[in-house]
Parts: C-alpha cells; sequence; structure tokens
C-alpha cells in the first residue's frame, strides 16, 4: 500500500481535531480534539516507520503515546477541578487570564 | 626680573611659628560658630547674637597674636606659606590647602575682624527687634570666615573657595529681608553680577594651569617670570574682569546700589569695608603677573579712574543715604583700582587707602544706620535735616569720617587718598599723557567727592527740619555709638599712625620692588589743588545744602540731562537690561520653547505611539483559549510554509 494513503489519512485525522479544538466549547471535547491531533501525528511516525524499515518512528510514536497518558492525566484532573469549582466545562468560561 | 620679585623664598627653608601655624583658627573660629548658630536653630535664639560676637573677637585675637609675631620676624622672613593638609591630590595638580601669612594678608585679616568685630556689636542693638537675629549673626560670621580664607589661601583655588564664600554670604545678606521682593530681587542681581566676574577668576585659573600647570601663588608667581607678555596680559585681564565684578566696578558696578537693600550693618561690613576690596587685594596679590603686562595694568588703572569719576557723578545725585554712600563706595574702590594699577609703589597706597576707607566708611554707614534708627528706616535725605542737636555722637562720629573721606589733614583720608592722587600723576615709563590724564581725573574726583559727601553730610545734619509727621529723632544706644565711636577714631588716627610707622616699608617686602616715579607736578602743588578742590567741593555743597538760608526741597525737584542721567545711574541698569537681560530672555524663552516641543514633544510622541500600539496588540489577549490556540495553529502553518517555501 502507498504511504501516501496513511499521510492522508493522518492529515485528515489532524484537521479534525484542529477543527474541533478550534470550534467547540466543550473542554473535553477540545481534549479530544488534541488526542485526535497526536494520533495523526502518531500515524505519520508508523507510516514512515514502515517506509523507511526502521524502529525509530514507532519508538518516537510510544513515546507520543506516554505523554499523551501522562497529560490526559493531568488534564482530566484540572478540568475535573474546574468543574467543582466553578460548574462549567465551558473553555470560553474559563477567561481569568485575560490581558 | 627675577632680583625684582621678593617672593621671599625664605620662608620655606625658615620654621614656622606657633603664631603662624595656628592661623586657620582665624577662618574655622567664625566658621564654627556660623554652623553651630544654622544647626542648633532656634533653641539658639537667647544666646546667638552672643557666640556671634565672640567669634570674630576670637579670630582677631589670633590674628593680633599672628601680627606681633609677625613683626618679631625680620622683615625678609615675613613671609610664611602654611601647608595645612594635602587637598587635591592628581597626577597633573597637586595642590595642598594651604596658607599665607605675610604683611598683606594679616593687614586684611587685622581689617576684617577688628571692623567686622565692631560691627557684630553694633548689630546686636541694630537688629535687636528682629526675630532672626541668630540667623543675620550666623551668616555674617560665615561672611567673616570666607573673608579671612580669601585674604589668607596661598593657592587660586583656595582664594576662590572664599571668593565664592563671600559672595555667597552677601547673597544671604543683601536678601536677609527677602520677605519683600524688590530686596530678593537685589540679591539676585549682586549674585548675577558676581558670577560674571567669577568667570573672569575661572578663566584666569584655566590659563595658569594650561601654561604653568600650577595654581599655588609660589609656583604661578615663579613661572610668571619666564612667561610671554601675551599669555600673562590675558590672565591679568580676566582677572580684572573677576575684581570688577567683586568690587563694583566699570562696567560689573549695577549691583552694589541695589545692595543696600540689606541691613545697614551689612553694608558697612561687606559693601563698604571688606568684600567689595577684595577685588583690589586680588590685583595687588597678583602684582608679579601684572606687574610684566604693561597693557593688563592699562586696563585696571582705566577701569579704576572710570569708576572712581562715575561713582562720584551717581553720589552727587543720588537723594538715598545708603545708595549714595554705596556710590561714594565704588568711587573710592576706584581710587584704590586706579592705584593698584600703577605698580607696586601705587599698590601699597591701594591698601592704605583700603584700610583707612574700611573705618571710615564703615562708620559713617553706621552711623546711616543710627539715623536710620532714629527717623524709623527713613533713607531719603530729603527728609532729614537739622539731626545735629538731636544725635550728638552720631553727628560727631559721621563728621570724622566726612572730614577723613574729604581728605582733609590731618584725618585718615588725607594721608591715603592724597598718596595715590601724587601716584597718579606720575607718568610710567615716559607716558606723559597717562601722568596727566589720571592724575587730572584723581583730582578732579577728589572736587567731586568733596561736594557730594559735603551733600549728604549737610542734608542729614544741617539745615531746617524736613521730617515727615510723627518722627522723634534720638541717639542710639550705646551698643550702636560705642562702635562707631571706635571706628570714627580711626577714621581720625589710622591714617597718621600708618603713615607714622612707616606702612609702605612694612608692606613692601610682600610685593614686587616697585620705582618710584616723579609725579609731572611738583608734590606741593598737588597737594594744594586737591586741598583748594576740596574746599571749593564742600563751600558750594554748603551754599546749597547747609547754610541757614539754603533751601533744599523736599521731593527732587526737575533736572536736565546729566543729573536725570546720575539720579538713573547713568542708565547702567537700562544699557544691561538692553544688551544682557532682554536677549537673555529672549534667547531662554525660545530655549524653553524648543524644549518643550521637539525634545519634549518627541517623548510624548513616542508614548502616544506605544501607547497605541499597545492597545491593537491587547485586543490579541482575549482570554479565549480558542482564539489562542487559533494563533498557535495559524503560526505553526505559517512556520511550515516558510520553511517548505525555503526547500522549493
Amino acid at each position: 500500500m502507498n504511504v501516501s494513503v496513511y499521510l492522508i489519512l493522518a492529515s485528515v485525522l489532524f484537521v479534525i481535531g484542529a477543527v474541533t479544538v478550534l470550534v467547540r466549547r466543550n473542554s473535553i471535547v477540545v481534549f479530544m480534539g488534541v488526542e485526535l491531533m497526536l494520533n495523526a501525528a502518531n500515524l505519520t511516525f508508523l507510516a514512515f516507520s514502515r517506509m523507511w524499515g526502521d524502529f525509530d518512528g514507532q519508538l518516537a510514536a510510544f513515546f507520543v503515546m506516554v505523554v499523551a497518558a501522562a497529560e490526559v492525566v493531568v488534564g482530566l484532573a484540572i478540568i475535573v477541578s474546574l468543574f467543582r469549582t466553578r460548574r462549567t466545562v465551558s473553555v470560553d468560561d474559563e477567561n481569568l487570564l485575560r490581558g | 626680573m627675577i632680583d625684582n620679585v621678593v617672593f621671599a623664598a625664605a620662608a620655606e627653608t625658615a620654621g614656622h611659628s606657633l603664631a603662624a601655624e595656628l592661623t586657620w583658627l582665624v577662618i574655622a573660629i567664625p566658621l564654627a560658630s556660623a554652623g553651630l548658630l544654622l544647626v542648633v536653630g532656634r533653641a539658639a535664639d537667647r544666646w546667638g547674637h552672643l557666640l556671634g560676637v565672640a567669634a570674630p573677637a576670637g579670630a582677631f585675637a589670633v590674628g593680633a597674636w599672628a601680627f606681633v609675631d609677625l613683626l618679631s620676624r625680620p622683615a625678609a622672613d615675613r613671609v610664611q606659606d602654611i601647608d595645612l593638609f594635602e587637598w587635591i591630590s592628581g597626577s597633573s595638580l597637586n595642590l595642598s590647602f594651604g596658607l599665607r601669612v605675610d604683611q598683606l594678608s594679616l593687614a586684611f585679616v587685622l581689617l576684617v575682624t577688628f571692623v567686622g568685630g565692631l560691627i557684630h556689636v553694633y548689630s546686636v542693638a541694630y537688629m535687636a527687634l528682629d526675630a532672626d537675629r541668630r540667623r543675620f549673626f550666623a551668616y555674617l560670621n560665615l561672611f567673616v570666615a570666607a573673608m579671612v580664607l580669601l585674604v589668607l589661601a596661598n593657592s587660586y583655588v583656595l582664594l576662590f573657595v572664599g571668593w565664592e564664600g563671600v559672595g555667597l554670604a552677601s547673597y544671604l545678606l543683601i536678601g536677609f529681608w527677602n520677605q519683600r521682593l524688590e530686596y530678593a530681587v537685589a540679591a539676585k542681581k549682586a549674585f548675577v553680577a558676581n558670577r560674571v566676574g567669577d568667570v573672569g577668576l575661572i578663566v584666569a585659573m584655566m590659563i595658569m594651569f594650561s601654561q604653568f600647570h600650577t595654581l599655588s601663588f609660589d609656583g604661578v608667581f615663579a613661572a610668571a617670570e619666564h612667561a610671554s607678555a601675551a599669555t600673562l596680559t590675558l590672565i591679568g585681564l580676566a582677572l580684572l574682569l573677576a575684581a570688577c565684578g567683586k568690587s563694583a566696578q566699570f562696567p560689573l558696578q549695577s549691583w552694589l546700589g541695589d545692595a543696600m537693600a540689606g541691613p545697614t550693618p551689612v553694608s558697612a561690613l561687606i559693601h563698604a569695608a571688606t568684600m567689595v576690596t577684595a577685588g583690589v587685594y586680588l590685583v595687588v596679590r597678583s602684582g608679579p603677573i601684572f606687574e610684566q603686562a604693561p597693557a593688563a595694568r592699562l586696563a585696571v588703572v582705566v577701569v579704576g579712574a572710570v569708576t572712581l569719576l562715575y561713582g562720584a557723578i551717581v553720589g552727587c545725585a543720588k537723594d538715598d543715604m545708603k545708595k549714595a554712600l554705596a556710590a561714594s563706595t565704588m568711587s573710592q574702590i576706584g581710587y584704590m583700582m586706579l592705584a593698584a594699577g600703577l605698580g607696586p609703589v601705587g599698590g601699597v597706597f591701594a591698601i592704605m587707602h583700603l584700610l583707612t576707607h574700611g573705618f571710615f566708611k564703615a562708620g559713617m554707614f553706621l552711623g546711616a544706620g543710627s539715623v536710620m534708627h532714629a527717623m524709623r528706616d527713613q533713607v531719603d535725605m530729603r527728609r532729614f535735616g537739622g539731626l545735629d542737636k538731636f544725635m550728638k555722637i552720631t553727628w560727631l562720629t559721621f563728621m570724622m569720617g566726612w572730614l577723613a573721606i574729604l581728605g582733609v589733614p590731618p584725618f585718615a583720608g588725607f594721608f591715603s587718598k592724597d598718596k595715590i592722587i601724587e601716584q597718579a600723576f606720575v607718568a610710567p615709563d615716559g607716558q606723559l599723557w597717562q601722568g596727566w590724564v589720571f592724575g587730572l581725573v584723581a583730582l578732579f574726583g577728589a572736587g567731586l567727592t568733596a561736594f557730594y559727601m559735603s551733600r549728604l553730610f549737610f542734608m542729614v545734619f544741617y539745615g531746617k527740619a524736613r521730617w515727615t509727621d510723627g518722627q522723634h529723632p534720638h541717639e542710639s544706644p550705646a551698643l550702636m555709638t560705642v562702635p562707631m565711636a571706635v571706628l570714627a577714631l580711626g577714621s581720625v588716627l589710622l591714617g597718621l599712625i600708618l603713615t607714622l610707622v612707616g606702612f609702605d616699608d612694612y608692606l613692601a617686602p610682600a610685593l614686587v620692588e616697585g620705582h618710584h616715579g616723579e609725579p609731572v607736578l611738583g608734590a606741593p602743588i598737588i597737594m594744594g589743588a586737591t586741598l583748594a578742590l576740596v574746599v571749593v567741593g564742600a563751600l558750594i555743597a554748603w551754599t546749597r545744602f547747609g547754610s541757614a538760608k539754603a533751601n533744599v526741597p523736599v521731593l527732587p525737584p526737575a533736572a536736565d540731562g546729566l543729573i536725570r542721567a546720575a539720579r538713573a545711574d547713568l542708565y547702567q541698569d537700562t544699557v544691561n537690561h538692553a544688551l544682557f537681560v532682554r536677549p537673555g530672555q529672549v534667547l531662554v524663552a525660545q530655549a524653553a520653547k524648543a524644549d518643550d516641543d521637539v525634545v519634549d514633544g518627541a517623548v510624548r510622541g513616542l508614548a502616544w505611539l506605544v501607547q497605541g500600539v499597545g492597545g491593537l496588540v491587547a485586543r490579541v489577549q482575549n482570554g479565549y483559549a480558542r482564539s489562542y490556540a487559533a494563533t498557535m495553529l495559524a503560526g505553526v502553518i505559517l512556520l511550515a510554509a516558510i520553511v517548505l517555501a525555503g526547500r522549493l
């Protein structure tokens, strides 16, 4: 199979993720968009790893997954604590740091 | 010329006496007193004047001790340089804080502390009702300290410190009653005019430093022997400018009349007896420089001659008693300048006249203060008259001063002023015209002096009483009359004493050696002509202002050109205003406008720009996480585009 198919799929996934981050207000959905973008990047790593026949790309993908798992823990904890204190998960309401 | 200079280097080898080593106390005592009175403040109000009087008395005691000690030394060994401590040490200039104790400086120290002490005593009574008497005494002490520092310094830099110190004290004391605007303005005027002169002293020091690499008297005078005439002439002219500012000589004389705004003891001490003579001291002290710069010396003589006539003419027309005395001071210092410019022989008589003038003019100023005290601060002489019966002591002491300034033998002025007139007739280097011109000017000045001083004396003490209503003239308290009496005694005897003890022989070793020249007229003829002119001047004044028939109008009568001009100080203020003040004000206004428009405009414009840009950029910081994310995404896409574009 041609590598470009994987790349196109990754691009589509990334764009869907980015658009999700930009247009949705719900923090959890935004979070899912971020995960989608990370996995689009992972797919690209794997596709090129397969194409070149070495494991560096797969290694990078594992790194991303581990980091993403850790990030999910922290990010969800923040969202939960925000929800507890402010009774909302809308990103547009979290504007206390406005300049 | 080396042989001519007798700046006894012998003092270097000889040991200094204890009295000379302790001369610094003459400066330190009044300075400490001034500092104490100013720092302690109101708490010292009750005893401040006592300390203020004690300080010059103590300084006088130390000065007298040093003087007696000086007399006990051989004449060739009387110049002592006392180095107190290392003051300025640098690679190109090393200067110690040193005092020069010699015949000239000690004569000044005695004059300043003795006359100053008497005036301090007088001030105790004169300022008794002033709430700020303690501050007044603090300033007076400050003045005494600065003045003795000026005359004791052994380098131009240290002299400059004293020079500025007396200028500061003069400013503070002229404006002592600065709650009145015109007094504050007068103080400022004196300060500014003095600064103009100070520039001259600074320039002179710059030239000395660049040419001789030293600023001590010894070093400069030694280097002057080998310097070019052009350099010395430049230095001499710069020093003359300095002397003109401090001594109220033409063309910087306009401040002295206004300086009479200060309390009368100040006018007596600073603006008659001591500070205004500092210029004469500077010229005499710088003798080795002037000795080799004939052009600068001629300039000194011309300035002196012009000022002596100028002051005399103004003095003839003034109705304000203190301003008439100020004009007279100007004129008498003109005599001293003229004499100082005539060379070392004249310099001796300049200093002698300075000493006698210090006594009789201070005495007359104190007399004027006594009259003002009795007449509720009236100063218009047209409002006096017939005071001789009411103020016997003031009248008698004033009469001694009057006779002394007229130069009537055997009063003090006769011995000093007559010698100056005689010296003015001496033609230097065969320049006959100089002898005639300056001699006749000095002679004519003596006649004018007799007229205006007699006018003043007669208008105040003789004739019909022309007082304003409710005046009850009375004699002043003993604290005021005793100092006046002592000064009057000096006015009578000082000239005779100085002549008898051989003042010129005493002072000469401290100056450059000079040559006695023959005047173009015989000395008896000059003396006779002077006395005749004096008598004529006094008689004219008597018929017009003194005799029983004389009718002195209470308001100044209408007058023609010269008198009107003299009443207005010969339009000096107008000229200064048009030439310097107005252009200066325009320049300052333009500079202020430029500062406002250009410099401030640039700053304001920058602030406006930053604010505007900041306002625009601040809109991006809207607090919406999604908009930040969009910005980031756009940035990443932009970066990626740039990287890709670079690859293509």
